[in-house]
This record gives structure tokens, C-alpha cells and sequence, in this order.
């Protein structure tokens, strides 16, 4: 993992300081709110229905054992005992006191931590592979990357004042499990004649006009990658749409100028900027890369697993996936307990987990944008006792990438932007499917729910995809089917009117319901719904 | 009736304006009429409110019950979590949310 350096660190100390500074002046009258407002967003606190809330940044969803622990701190000191992990790969306390707030962010720097570039019109923080480092199918590391991004855009001059927020994900896979395309700038490290570089994808994104990034660049040697993305940066802070913000954000632009023209201004930006000397010395990427070298896995280590406890089975079968190195796993801990808030985790939760990651995972997690946690370098001899440590914690429920393993913002029992509840509708759902065998017999069903047209649920990438909206003064849900944030991206498409909190349930029952009737061996959901078409399911839904 | 509410400033906590202080518990709210703005600018002046607003409710032998739903949720805290509400003890609490 990447250790701060003194500028780093002085970096993130000077800035609380100067946010100490802040909250003392404006709890003083001394600033008003409107003064105030953006400095604390600069901070990730924001006000919410019922407190401040603070979104602290995990980069790249990477930290260690002590990070984790520090998360834990925080919500037992100050907050209520619990934080919610996000799609972002970051965590949300919900119960900020702002005289609390620096003391907060100070507790944070200890241990290489901030809430910087968590709002704001800025580059927001990078969002990665939770597999990274691990993974089978990965063609390079790209934390470095994705680290290297961090320190680029940590208060660039230029960058912090965007027309709206910006946010970048990095993979180095085939398989996309960051969502790489409903981001502003998705990046896929490839191999090209043996040299490292990138596919650059610009202009995706959800919210109320979701959109596939269309693919900018097939190929960016890595040497000239940091450049590449300066300029795609420079046209969009030129010519964003700061005049609306309903149109601000970079898929506007490219929709508008197509993706031909917005190429264009970007390979006659790239051709200025190149000249610049932006791109890192080989050594400075060098030094980063270091601190991701593989940890010491043990040589020979078993790839045996004893099978015999079938709830562990279960579990084995649901939750762990292939790591590259023989006799070690990859282990996903699932926060989506049937009946729990999907992300929520308590501060002895986080304890626990943080214990585990550094007894059985070279003192590392990672936070996935679905709102879990990884352990990303197990001993396969080790994952019975794990799975034993998770289980006695609440933490070992094995309905990873099913029905239950649903994605929901914090709606309007805790979101000022939110028209309607999440949380509630996920509960009954995961409630309604708790058989594990039945969730299983459904297969890979990934259900994805927001509370208003932001779309922090990511209800547009969802195999069923559910929006929250007002009606009327009233709580009512929009059903979505078809979509995918994986490297197959789509769009859902909606169904027809909506449902109230009760009918939704139902409808997504239906809806998997006509899914076995019709399914083919071996289809997922989404596979199924391709084949089929979207009318045998609205009939279904509908009548 | 219209009544006031917002957040403490330093704590973030949800308040309702009372008719000469402010409360954490909508049921001590007061009909303000048309009376809000001037009331939100001074109590905003002297930061004894942040990001006042008025809303509509309606007047109950309870206390006053506001018209939208987001307004209930913040009086009585996130629906998902009884026992973070201010009526941890009551089961059916979220009732009146909903």
C-alpha cells in the first residue's frame, strides 16, 4: 500500500488546520454560511436531513488494518456507532457534529486519511478494482494508477473549479468490476505489442441523463497517459456547460460536441500539453509502484479446502473468488444482511473486519462500490477460521452478486436530495428473497435502487434497477430492467408506471419469476433479458 | 399552519422554531403565519438556526405533523433506525412518518 510522504502528509495537516480555522470563524459569525458552504464541502461535510454528514475518502477503496480501525474510532467517538460505506468506495457518517469535524479530520491525518475531494466541482476521489492486486484475469496493477491520479489531481490548480464533478475509474481488467463506463473518464490499462497503456473512455455517467462513455482513445501508451488526461480535462474546463448545471457534467459535453470533435479538441490539447513534461519520471512512478509490490505470499501454500461444513460450502461457493497466486483467495464480505441497511457496517464490525485483514490479508481491505468489503489476499487454509471470525461478527452472509446483494443509497431517511426511501424497499426485497436456495436458483441478479434521479443507487447499471420518485407528495417506484455496469454496460430501460413501496416488491418478483420461466441453461437474469426482450417481462409486470 | 425548522449550527441537529426559542421536537412548533421570514432572518443573524426554512403542517392534538414526508422524517430520524429516533421506545414511531 502507498505510504504518505512528508508532502503528502503536510499536505493533509495544513488542510485541517486550515478547516479548524474555518469551523472556529464561522461558528463565531465571523463567516456565514454561504461563506462557509463550499470550504466544508471542500471537507466532505455536507448538511443532511438530520446532521452534518462527512464523506471520508478511501483511495482507490485500498486501506490497511489501522485505517480501518481509525473508521471505527470515528463512529464510536462521533457518531452513532455505525458508517455507511458507499458506491463511491468511500465510507458516510451520518451524525457530524461540525464542532466535532476537526478533531475528526485531524484523527484522520494520523493515519494517512482525509475527506478532500469527496464534493466539490473537482476531480473526486479515484475509484479502482476492489480485486486489484489479486486478481487472475488483471494485465497489470492498477493502484499505481490509480495512485499516481490521486497525487495529479490532489488540488490541481486548474482542475478545482471544474464546470461540475468529475470522477475517474481506473481497471486493468477484462472483467469490469469498478463500473469503468459510467464514469467521466473510465480508464482500462491494455497491453499493446508489449507495452503498457490505456483505453480511455469519456462521458459516461447516471444521474438524470446516464449515459455510456464512448471510447476516446484505444490506445495511450502509459508514458504519455498523464498528458492525455490533462487534456481530455482542459477541453471539458474550457467548454463545459457552466451555465446549467443540469448540463455541466462532461457526458453533456461530448453528447453535444460528439465524440469525433471532442477527439479532436483533445489530440490538439494533448499535442500542447505533451510538450509540458507532465508524465512522471520513470523513478517517481517507480517509488509509487513499489509500495504495491505483491506481499509475501507463501510458496507452496495449499490449495486444498476442507468442504465439509455446507453452510461454509455455501459460503466458499457465493463469497470467495480466484486469486492469482495458487493457495490464497480472494474473500468478499458481504454488508447486506437480510433485513440490514445495504452498506451499513457497526464500529465493532469495522474493528473486526480491520482484526481479520491484518491476521489473514497482509493487513489489507478493500470497499467495493457495491457497498462490501474484500479481504484480497487469503490463505485457502486459512478461510474456514475466517469465515467462522465473520460469521460470529454478522459478516459472513454468502449472497454476494445476488438478488439480496443490493446496491441502495441512503434515500430519504437520511439524504436532502432524495425524493423517496431506498433503504425500506431494499429490506423487503432481500427480506421477500431470504432463501438462500432461491436467491441461488436466481443466480447472478445484481438489483440496484436510488432514492431520487442523482442516482447514487446506481439504478440506471442495475440487471433490475429501481428510482425512487415523488409523487404527488407521495413515495413511488420506477422499475428498470436491462442494465449492467459491468464491462457489457447498458442502460436499464424503464417498465411503465410505478409502484408504491409494497408493489414494488411485487413487481420484482414477477419479474424473476418470468426470468425461470423462460431462462435457458446456464443464463443469468441479464443474459435472459437480452435473449427475450423487454415485453414478456412488462406483460409479467403489468398483466 | 406554516411553521419554522433547521439545523443547529453546531451540532447539525433538526430544530423547530417554538415561537420564542428553538426545539428539538416538532411537537413544540409554533404557527408562525406569515411571520417566518422575518424570524428566520433574525434567529440566521444571530446563528441560532442554519439553513432555516418554512414548511406547511398540519395542527394535531399531538402537536403539528408537517405536510411532506422528507419534514417527518427529520423530525422523528431515519425510519430504518428506531433506535436512532427521538422516540426510540415507541415501535410504532414510524407510523407517523409514513
Amino acid at each position: 500500500m502507498y505510504k504518505y510522504d512528508q508532502y503528502d502528509q503536510a499536505i493533509v495537516d495544513a488542510r485541517v488546520d486550515e478547516f479548524r480555522d474555518q469551523v472556529r470563524r464561522r461558528l463565531a459569525g465571523q463567516i456565514t454560511e454561504d461563506q462557509f458552504k463550499p470550504l466544508r464541502l471542500m471537507n466532505g461535510l455536507y448538511l443532511q436531513l438530520h446532521a452534518y454528514m462527512l464523506r471520508v475518502a478511501v483511495p482507490y477503496g485500498t486501506l490497511d488494518g489501522r485505517q480501518m480501525r481509525m473508521l471505527g474510532h470515528i463512529a464510536r467517538k462521533y457518531d452513532r456507532g455505525y458508517g455507511h460505506f458507499t458506491t463511491r468506495q468511500n465510507i458516510q457518517y451520518n451524525w457530524i457534529k461540525l464542532e466535532d469535524a476537526p478533531d475528526i479530520l485531524a484523527d484522520l491525518a494520523t493515519v494517512e486519511m482525509h475527506a478532500i475531494q469527496t464534493s466539490g466541482n473537482c476531480i473526486r476521489n479515484i475509484s479502482s478494482d476492489q480485486f486489484a492486486g489479486a486478481a487472475a484475469d488483471e494485465i497489470a496493477d492498477p493502484r499505481p494508477w490509480a495512485e499516481l491520479l490521486r497525487q495529479w489531481s490532489t488540488f490541481h490548480p486548474e482542475f478545482s473549479y471544474l464546470p461540475r464533478k468529475f470522477k475517474i475509474a481506473v481497471i486493468a481488467a477484462p472483467e469490469d468490476r469498478a463500473a469503468m463506463r459510467l464514469h467521466d473518464i473510465g480508464i482500462e490499462l491494455v497491453e499493446r505489442d508489449g507495452v503498457l497503456g490505456a483505453r480511455i473512455f469519456v462521458g459516461g455517467g447516471m444521474g438524470r441523463t446516464p449515459m455510456i462513455a464512448p471510447e476516446i482513445k484505444d490506445f495511450v501508451s502509459a508514458d504519455d497517459l498523464m498528458s492525455y488526461l490533462e487534456a481530455c480535462l482542459r477541453v471539458y474546463n474550457r467548454y463545459g456547460r457552466r451555465d446549467n448545471i443540469y448540463k455541466a457534467r462532461i457526458k453533456i459535453l461530448i453528447h453535444e460536441l460528439g465524440a469525433d470533435e471532442y477527439r479532436r479538441q483533445v489530440e490538439e490539447e494533448f499535442a500542447l500539453v505533451k510538450a509540458l513534461g507532465i508524465d512522471p519520471p520513470a523513478a517517481e512512478l517507480e517509488r509509487i509502484t513499489a509500495f504495491f509490490a505483491p506481499p509475501a505470499f507463501e510458496a507452496g501454500a495449499s490449495d486444498a479446502i476442507d468442504r465439509s461444513d455446507p453452510d461454509f460450502a455455501v459460503w466458499l461457493d457465493q463469497n470467495v473468488k480466484p486469486h492469482k497466486q495458487p493457495g490464497y483467495a480472494i474473500v468478499n464480505i458481504s454488508l447486506k444482511p437480510i433485513g440490514g441497511i445495504p452498506g451499513d457496517a457497526s464500529a465493532d464490525q469495522i474493528d473486526v473486519m480491520a482484526d481479520l485483514a491484518e491476521r489473514y490479508s497482509f493487513d489489507e481491505l478493500r470497499v467495493t462500490h457495491a457497498q462490501n468489503i474484500v479481504l484480497p489476499h487469503v490463505r485457502k487454509v486459512d478461510l474456514y477460521t475466517l469465515w467462522q471470525r465473520l460469521s460470529d461478527a454478522k459478516l459472513a452472509d454468502a449472497n454476494l452478486d445476488l438478488i439480496s446483494d443490493i446496491i441502495a443509497c441512503p434515500g430519504l431517511d437520511y439524504c436532502s436530495l432524495a425524493n423517496a426511501r431506498s433503504i425500506p424497499v431494499a429490506q423487503k426485497i432481500a427480506t421477500r428473497f431470504a432463501d438462500l436456495g432461491r436467491q441461488r436458483e436466481l443466480g447472478e441478479l445484481k438489483l440496484k435502487i436510488s432514492g431520487c434521479i442523482n442516482a447514487c443507487g446506481h439504478h440506471h447499471a442495475g440487471h433490475i434497477g429501481i428510482l425512487g420518485v415523488d409523487k404527488k407528495g407521495t413515495e413511488n417506484y420506477q422499475l428498470l430492467l436491462g442494465g449492467s455496469g459491468a464491462e457489457d454496460a447498458s442502460l436499464g430501460k424503464i417498465t411503465g408506471p410505478g409502484f408504491n413501496e409494497d408493489g414494488i416488491v411485487d413487481a420484482v418478483e414477477r419479474v424473476t419469476d418470468k426470468y425461470l420461466q423462460v431462462r435457458e441453461e446456464g443464463e443469468r437474469f441479464l443474459d435472459t433479458y437480452r435473449r427475450v426482450g423487454f415485453d414478456p417481462f412488462k406483460e409479467a409486470i403489468y398483466g | 399552519m406554516k411553521i419554522l425548522t433547521g439545523n443547529d449550527l453546531p451540532t447539525g441537529d433538526v430544530i423547530w422554531w417554538t415561537g420564542s426559542g428553538w426545539s428539538r421536537h416538532v411537537e413544540d412548533a409554533a404557527d408562525v403565519g406569515d411571520q417566518g421570514d422575518a424570524i428566520l432572518q433574525a434567529e440566521d443573524g444571530a446563528r441560532r438556526v442554519n439553513g432555516g426554512y418554512i414548511i406547511d403542517a398540519t395542527a394535531t392534538p399531538e402537536g403539528p405533523r408537517p405536510a411532506h414526508i422528507k419534514d417527518r422524517i427529520r423530525a422523528l430520524g431515519p425510519t430504518v433506525r428506531p433506535d436512532l429516533t427521538l422516540k426510540p421506545s415507541d415501535p410504532n414511531a414510524g407510523n407517523w412518518v409514513i
